[in-house]
C-alpha cells in the first residue's frame, strides 16, 4: 500500500481554513433477536446458522419488528435529547448488493425516530462542546461477505465471495450529527470525543455492545473544508472502516490535511466515499460510482407505522439511567474536584470505582489517590482496564481503613494492595498471610528504640542535646530493625521521650 | 408529459438489474412512454392538500417479542442456492465498495 | 364424469365425514381428472399426487378414530403457486424460480393443511401474478374451460380453470388488482379478494405488498365461505395482518341462502359502465341488479368519482412496489443463475440472471416502478398515486355510509382471446378496471357469475363490494343472488362448461 499524498503541514491547514465535520455512527443493539425476525442475535456464530426465510429474504417471507429495538431506539433518542417522533414509518432503500439479501434496506428516511438532538461533549482539557444531532434512526445490518483468491482477502483481485447472513437484519441504530462547526484545530479531538461519548452513553443505556473491534459500534466520518472567506461549506469526504477512538481522530486530521493540499493546489474535492487504513494512517478511495446512487425509497408496506404514545416515551424516559455527563457533574460538586481533577479522573476512567470506594466509606481524596495515581499505573503495568484489575472498591475501603486507624503503614498499604492483585485474597487475609502489622506494641519498639539509641551513642547524645532533627538517623534503624512494620511516627515520640 | 427516450429504458435497465437487449429498449421505450403518459393522469386530482395513503389498513405499532425463535439449519438454508461453499453461500466476485 | 368432481366442497366434506366416501377417495378423482384435462387445459404447473393421498389418508385416519375434523377436512385444493409450499417446487410462474423448493410452508399453507384440506398442486399464473390473462406465465398459458382458445383470466388463471374444469373443487387464489374476481367472472367461478389484513400474507411471494391479498376461490358462495374461514385470522408474522375475529362468512351465506334480501342497500358504481364495456356484459349486470331488487334489496346509484383514476394509480404502486419487492431474485441465494463463467462479477451475473429469468411484463412493470419511484419522479407519480388512493378509500366511505354493498360488473368484457391483447399492455390493463378500488382501498370484493353475456355465450361476473371487516356482507347478498339466479336458470351456471376435449365420457 504505498499512496503518496501531498499532505498539508496541520498549522498552515487551519491557519487557511475552517473544518466542517458530519460523523455518522451505526450501533448494532444487543437485543435477543434480529430487527425483523426471530433469529438471535449473537456474534460470531457458524455461518448461516442464524438465518431464516425473512433475513435470507425468501420469497413470501415477511418482516415483523422487534419492540425491544423500538424501545432502545427511542431511548438513545431521549438521552441525546431528541424529540422522538409521534408517528413515522420504515423506509425501503433500494440498491443491490449480495449481502443484503432483499437488495433493499429496510431503514428510515425522513421519519426517523428521533430527531433534533444534542450531545455535549468532554474535550482533553475539560471543556464541554455541544455536537448537534441531527437524526437517530432504525434499520437493519447486512450479512458478511469474504472474499477469495485475491492476495490479500480483500475484494478487489477476489475471484469469488462467500457469504453469511447472520448479521443480516441485525438491528442498528444510525446516529448522524449536523455539520458540526466551530472547532478549529480541534476538530480530530471533537470527532474522537464525540464518538467516544456517545460510546460511554450506550454502554450506560445497555443498549449495545459498543465493541468497534468487532464492528458493533462504526463510525463514518464526513470532512470538508471550509476557505476561511468562504459562506458555504465544501465538498465533502465520507471515511468508512473507521474501526478505533483514535482511528476517528486520526482519519479525520489525515482528511483536512490532504483536502487543503488538493485545495491550495487549485485543485477540487471528489465527492466519495474513502476508506481508512489503520496501518498508513491514511485514507484512500472507494470505487467512484458513475451516477449518483438512486435509491428510491419510499414506505416500508410490509410494517405498519409507528406511533409512540406519549406515555411510552415518558416511561422510557424514566428508566434512563444517570448519563455519563450528568454524574460527572454531579462527582465534580459533590467531590469539590476542580477541572483538571475531574479530567484526570474521567481520563483513568475511574469514576465508577472511585464512587464505590466512597460508598465503602472512604472520602473522594483517599479513594481519588488509590485508583487514579496508585491502581491506574497498576493497570499499565499488568496490560488491563482499571476496572480488570483484581480488587474491588470495597477491599481498597477496607485497606484505607487500615491505615487511618494506624494499623497500616502507606508502604504497607500498597503491599497488601499487591497481595490483594496477585490473588492472595482479602487484604486481612494477605496481611496475615504476609504478616504486614503495624508494630504497635510500645514495649517492642521501646526495645528497638533502646538497642538503636545503644549502637548509636553519638546521635543519642546529640538529640539529648535537643538536637532533635538528629532523630531521623534513629527512627530510620527502629524501621529497619522491625522491617517497615513500625509506625515512624510513634517511634519518634518514643525516642524523644527517652532522650529527654 | 415524458417522453421515455432509449438512454432512460438503458439506464432504468442498469438500476434494476436487467441486462436487456438493443431490441427491447426499442420496445420499451415505446411501451413504457405509452404506459406512463396514461398513468400521469394521477396528477390530475392528487391535490397538495390530499394526504398519501401508503398502507390500507392503519394499524400502527405492530411489535415482536424479543424471544429467539428457531432458526432455519446451515443445510436448509443452503439448500436453494446456487453454490454454496464451507457453509456460506458462493456468489461471483464483488465489483464495489468494501463492506 | 365421476360425480364427485362435480360435487361442491360442502357436500364432499359432509360425505368424507359421514364415511360415505374416503377423503382418498375423493382426492384419487381429481388427480384422476387432472390427468385427463389437464394437458388441455395447463391450469397445474406441479400436481403433488403423493403429497396429496398421504394427506387425503390422515383425513380418513382421523375420521376413522373418531376425531373432530375441519369443516372442509379432505376436501381437494389447487393452491396457487405464489403461495409457498415446504418441500413442493413455488415458481410464481416464473422462469428465475425454476426448480426452487421453499423451506417453509405460508401461513395459509399451513392453515390448510392444519383443517385437513388436501392440496392437489400449485396452479399456473401470470409471471409473478402481473397479469390478466395468465398469458404472461413461463410455462405456457392457461386455457378457460368454457372456450380453450380463450384465457381463463389472471393472474390467478389457473385457479379458476382448475374450478371450471372440475379438476378441484376449491382453489385459492391472490388478487393484487383483480386477479381472484377477474378470473372468477370470466370462468363462471366465485372469487373472494377479504379484506386486506384478513388474510395473511405470509409466505405469499409478494407482487406489491400493499395490495396483495390471498383468497378463497370455489364453484359456489358457500364453499368460498367455508375455504375463507379456514385460512383467515390474524397472524403474528404478518404486521399488516389485523387483529380481530374472522367476520362470519359462512352464517352470512347461509343466512343470505334464504333468499330474502330485504333492509339491504345496494349502491350500482355508475362509473362502471358505458364506453369499453360489452353490451352483452352490462345486460348480465342490470339483469342481476334487477334480481337483487326482487329479492327485496334497495337500489341506489352511488358516484364514486375517483375510481377513474383507480387504474392510473395501481398502475403506478404495484410496479413501484414490486421493482423492490423482486429485486431479491439476484440469482445469489436461490433460484436460477445465469452467466456465472468465473469471470463475470455478481453485479453481472444478477443482470444476466434477470434479464433470461423474468419476462417481458414483469421487466416493463420493473422499468416502470423504477421510474416512478426515482427522486425527480416520485412526487409526480408514485406520489400523487398515494394521493388517488387517498380519494379512493374517502369515496368509499361516502358510499358505505348511505349503502350495505356497492355492486358492478366484474369486468368490461367476457373472456378474450388468448394472444388478443399481448402486444397491447394498456388494452390488457383495463381487465382490471373495476377490481383495482377495492385493492387500493383495502376493503372486501367478490366476483360470481351472473349468467352468460348474450352475444358470446361466455360467463359474465357480477362483482360485491363490501367496507374493510364487512365481508360477510357480500358473502349474504351473494348467496341470495345464487340461489335466485340459479333457480331462474334451471342450473347453476357452472354445469354449463362444454365437455373438455380428452375427457372421459
Ligand atoms: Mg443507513
Ligand atoms: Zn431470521
Amino acid at each position: 500500500m504505498t499512496s503518496v499524498y501531498e499532505l498539508m503541514d496541520y498549522a498552515e491547514v487551519i491557519e487557511r481554513f475552517d473544518p466542517v465535520l458530519g460523523l455518522e455512527v451505526h450501533v448494532e443493539l444487543h437485543t435477543n433477536t434480529k430487527m425483523f425476525c426471530g433469529c438471535a442475535n449473537v456474534f460470531g456464530g457458524e455461518p448461516n446458522t442464524q438465518v431464516c426465510p425473512t433475513c435470507l429474504g425468501m420469497p413470501g417471507a415477511l418482516p415483523t419488528l422487534n419492540g425491544k429495538a423500538v424501545e432502545s431506539a427511542i431511548r438513545i433518542g431521549l438521552a441525546l435529547n431528541c424529540e422522538i417522533a409521534e408517528w413515522c414509518r420504515f423506509a425501503r432503500k433500494n440498491y443491490f448488493y449480495p449481502d443484503m439479501p432483499k437488495n433493499f434496506q429496510t431503514s428510515q428516511y425522513d421519519e426517523p425516530i428521533a430527531f433534533n438532538g444534542f450531545l455535549d461533549v468532554t474535550l482533553d482539557d475539560g471543556s464541554l462542546f455541544r455536537v448537534e444531532i441531527e437524526r437517530a434512526h432504525m434499520e437493519e445490518d447486512t450479512g458478511k461477505s469474504l472474499h477469495v483468491g485475491g492476495s490479500d482477502g480483500r475484494i478487489h483481485g477476489a475471484e469469488h465471495s462467500l457469504l453469511d447472513y447472520n448479521r443480516a437484519g441485525v438491528p442498528l441504530i444510525e446516529i448522524v450529527t449536523k455539520p458540526i462547526e466551530g472547532t478549529g484545530e480541534r476538530a480530530p479531538e471533537v470527532a474522537r470525543a464525540y464518538v467516544t461519548a456517545l460510546r460511554d452513553l450506550l454502554k450506560a443505556l445497555d443498549v449495545s455492545d459498543v465493541r468497534m473491534d468487532q464492528g458493533s459500534l462504526r463510525c463514518d466520518a464526513n470532512v470538508s473544508l471550509m476557505a476561511k472567506d468562504a459562506t458555504e461549506f465544501g465538498t465533502r469526504t465520507e471515511t468508512k472502516n473507521v474501526n478505533s477512538l483514535r482511528s476517528v481522530e486520526r482519519a479525520v486530521r489525515f482528511e483536512m490535511t490532504r483536502q487543503a493540499a488538493i485545495l491550495v493546489a487549485g485543485g477540487k474535492i471528489t465527492q466519495e466515499t474513502r476508506h481508512f487504513d489503520e496501518s498508513t494512517g491514511s485514507t484512500s478511495p472507494g470505487r467512484t460510482k458513475e451516477t449518483a446512487e438512486d435509491y428510491r425509497y419510499f414506505p416500508e408496506p410490509d410494517l405498519t407505522p409507528i406511533a409512540p404514545s406519549r406515555e411510552w416515551v415518558e416511561e422510557l424516559r424514566g428508566t434512563l439511567p444517570e448519563l455519563p455527563w450528568e454524574r460527572r457533574k454531579r462527582v465534580q460538586d459533590e467531590w469539590s474536584l476542580t477541572d483538571a481533577e475531574l479530567r484526570d479522573l474521567v481520563n483513568a476512567g475511574a469514576v465508577d470505582l472511585v464512587a464505590a470506594t466512597v460508598d465503602a466509606g472512604a472520602t473522594p481524596a483517599e479513594a481519588r489517590s488509590w485508583w487514579v495515581a496508585y491502581l491506574t499505573k497498576e493497570a499499565n503495568n499488568r496490560g488491563v482496564e482499571l476496572s480488570e484489575l483484581a480488587i474491588t472498591p470495597a477491599q481498597i475501603a477496607t485497606v484505607i481503613g487500615l491505615v487511618n486507624s494506624g494499623e497500616l503503614t502507606n508502604k504497607l498499604a500498597r503491599e497488601v494492595v499487591t497481595g490483594v492483585l496477585e490473588g492472595e485474597g482479602e487484604p486481612e487475609a494477605v496481611i496475615e498471610a504476609r504478616g504486614l502489622k503495624v508494630v504497635s506494641d510500645d514495649s517492642a519498639l521501646e526495645k528497638a528504640v533502646d538497642e538503636a539509641l545503644a549502637a548509636q551513642p553519638d546521635v543519642a547524645a546529640k538529640i539529648r542535646d535537643g538536637k532533635v532533627a538528629a532523630a531521623g538517623a534513629i527512627v530510620g534503624a527502629v524501621m529497619k530493625a522491625t522491617k517497615g512494620q513500625a509506625d515512624a511516627k510513634r517511634v519518634r515520640e518514643l525516642i524523644i521521650a527517652r532522650c529527654s | 408529459m415524458p417522453s421515455i427516450s432509449r438512454d432512460e429504458v438503458a439506464h432504468l435497465a442498469r438500476l434494476a438489474r436487467l441486462a436487456v437487449t438493443d431490441d427491447e429498449l426499442d420496445l420499451f421505450a415505446g411501451q413504457l412512454d405509452v404506459i406512463l403518459q396514461s398513468v400521469a393522469t394521477v396528477g390530475d386530482i392528487a391535490t397538495a392538500d390530499i394526504p398519501p395513503t401508503s398502507h390500507a389498513v392503519p394499524l400502527t405499532n405492530v411489535f415482536r417479542e424479543d424471544v429467539v425463535r428457531p432458526s432455519l439449519g446451515q443445510q436448509q438454508a443452503l439448500a436453494g442456492a446456487p453454490a454454496a461453499e464451507d457453509g456460506r453461500f458462493r456468489v461471483p466476485r464483488i465489483l464495489g465498495e468494501e463492506a | 364424469m365421476s360425480d364427485l368432481i362435480r360435487s361442491t366442497a360442502a357436500e364432499l366434506a359432509a360425505r368424507i365425514a359421514s364415511r360415505e366416501v374416503s377423503a382418498v377417495e375423493v382426492t384419487q378423482a381429481h388427480l384422476d381428472r387432472i390427468g385427463e384435462v389437464d394437458g388441455a387445459v395447463n391450469a397445474f404447473l406441479h400436481v403433488d399426487t403423493e403429497g396429496a393421498l398421504k394427506a387425503a389418508r390422515e383425513v380418513d385416519d382421523d375420521i376413522a378414530a373418531g376425531a373432530h375434523v375441519g369443516p372442509l377436512a379432505g376436501v381437494p385444493i389447487a393452491l396457487k403457486d405464489v403461495l409457498t409450499t415446504e418441500g413442493v417446487p413455488t415458481t410464481v410462474g416464473s422462469k428465475i424460480l425454476e426448480g426452487w423448493v421453499p423451506p417453509y410452508d405460508a401461513t395459509v399453507t399451513r392453515r390448510l393443511k392444519e383443517a385437513g384440506v388436501v392440496i392437489l398442486g400449485k396452479t399456473n399464473m401470470d409471471e409473478f401474478a402481473m397479469g390478466s390473462s395468465t398469458e404472461n406465465s413461463a410455462y405456457g398459458p392457461t386455457r378457460n374451460p368454457w372456450d380453450l382458445d380463450r384465457i381463463p383470466g389472471g393472474s390467478g388463471g389457473g385457479s379458476a380453470a382448475a374450478l371450471a374444469a372440475f379438476e378441484a373443487p376449491l382453489s385459492i387464489g391472490t388478487d393484487t388488482g383483480g386477479s381472484i374476481r377477474q378470473p372468477g367472472a370470466v370462468t363462471g367461478t366465485v372469487g373472494v379478494k377479504p379484506t386486506y389484513g384478513g388474510v395473511s400474507r405470509y409466505g405469499l411471494v409478494a407482487f406489491s405488498s400493499s395490495l396483495d391479498q390471498a383468497g378463497p376461490c370455489a364453484r359456489t358462495v358457500l364453499d368460498a365461505a367455508l375455504l375463507h374461514e379456514v385460512i383467515a385470522g390474524y397472524d403474528p408474522m404478518d404486521s399488516t395482518s389485523i387483529n380481530a375475529p374472522v367476520p362470519p362468512v359462512v352464517a352470512a351465506a347461509r343466512e343470505g341462502a334464504n333468499g330474502d334480501l330485504s333492509g339491504v342497500r345496494v349502491g350500482v358504481v355508475t362509473q362502471f359502465s358505458g364506453e369499453g364495456y360489452q353490451p352483452g356484459v352490462l345486460r348480465s349486470f342490470e339483469a342481476a341488479v334487477a334480481q337483487l331488487k326482487q329479492l327485496g334489496a334497495e337500489i341506489v346509484e352511488v358516484s364514486c368519482p375517483s375510481f377513474d383514476y383507480a387504474l392510473p394509480a395501481y398502475y403506478l404502486i404495484a410496479p413501484s412496489e414490486a421493482s423492490s419487492n423482486l429485486a431479491r431474485f439476484d440469482a445469489m441465494r436461490y433460484g436460477i443463475r445465469v452467466g456465472d463463467d468465473s469471470t463475470r462479477s455478481a453485479e453481472e451475473v444478477m443482470s444476466l440472471t434477470r434479464e433470461a429469468g423474468f419476462g417481458p411484463e414483469v421487466k416493463r412493470r420493473i422499468m416502470i416502478g423504477t421510474y416512478a419511484l426515482s427522486s425527480g419522479y416520485y412526487d409526480a407519480y408514485y406520489g400523487s398515486a398515494q394521493k388517488v388512493r387517498t380519494l379512493i378509500s374517502r369515496d368509499f366511505e361516502a358510499a358505505f355510509a348511505t349503502v350495505d354493498v356497492l355492486v358492478s360488473p366484474t369486468t368490461p368484457t367476457t373472456a378474450f382471446r388468448i394472444g388478443e391483447r399481448t402486444g397491447d399492455p394498456l388494452a390488457m390493463y383495463k381487465a382490471d378496471l373495476c377490481t383495482i378500488p377495492a385493492n387500493l382501498a383495502g376493503n372486501a370484493a367478490m366476483s360470481l357469475p351472473s349468467g352468460l353475456s348474450d352475444e358470446d355465450g361466455l360467463p359474465v361476473g357480477l362483482q360485491l363490494m363490501a367496507p374493510a371487516l364487512q365481508d360477510h356482507r357480500m358473502y349474504r347478498v351473494a348467496a341470495a343472488y345464487e340461489v335466485a339466479r340459479d333457480a331462474a336458470a334451471g342450473a347453476p351456471l357452472i354445469q354449463g362448461v362444454p365437455q373438455l376435449a380428452g375427457a372421459a365420457r
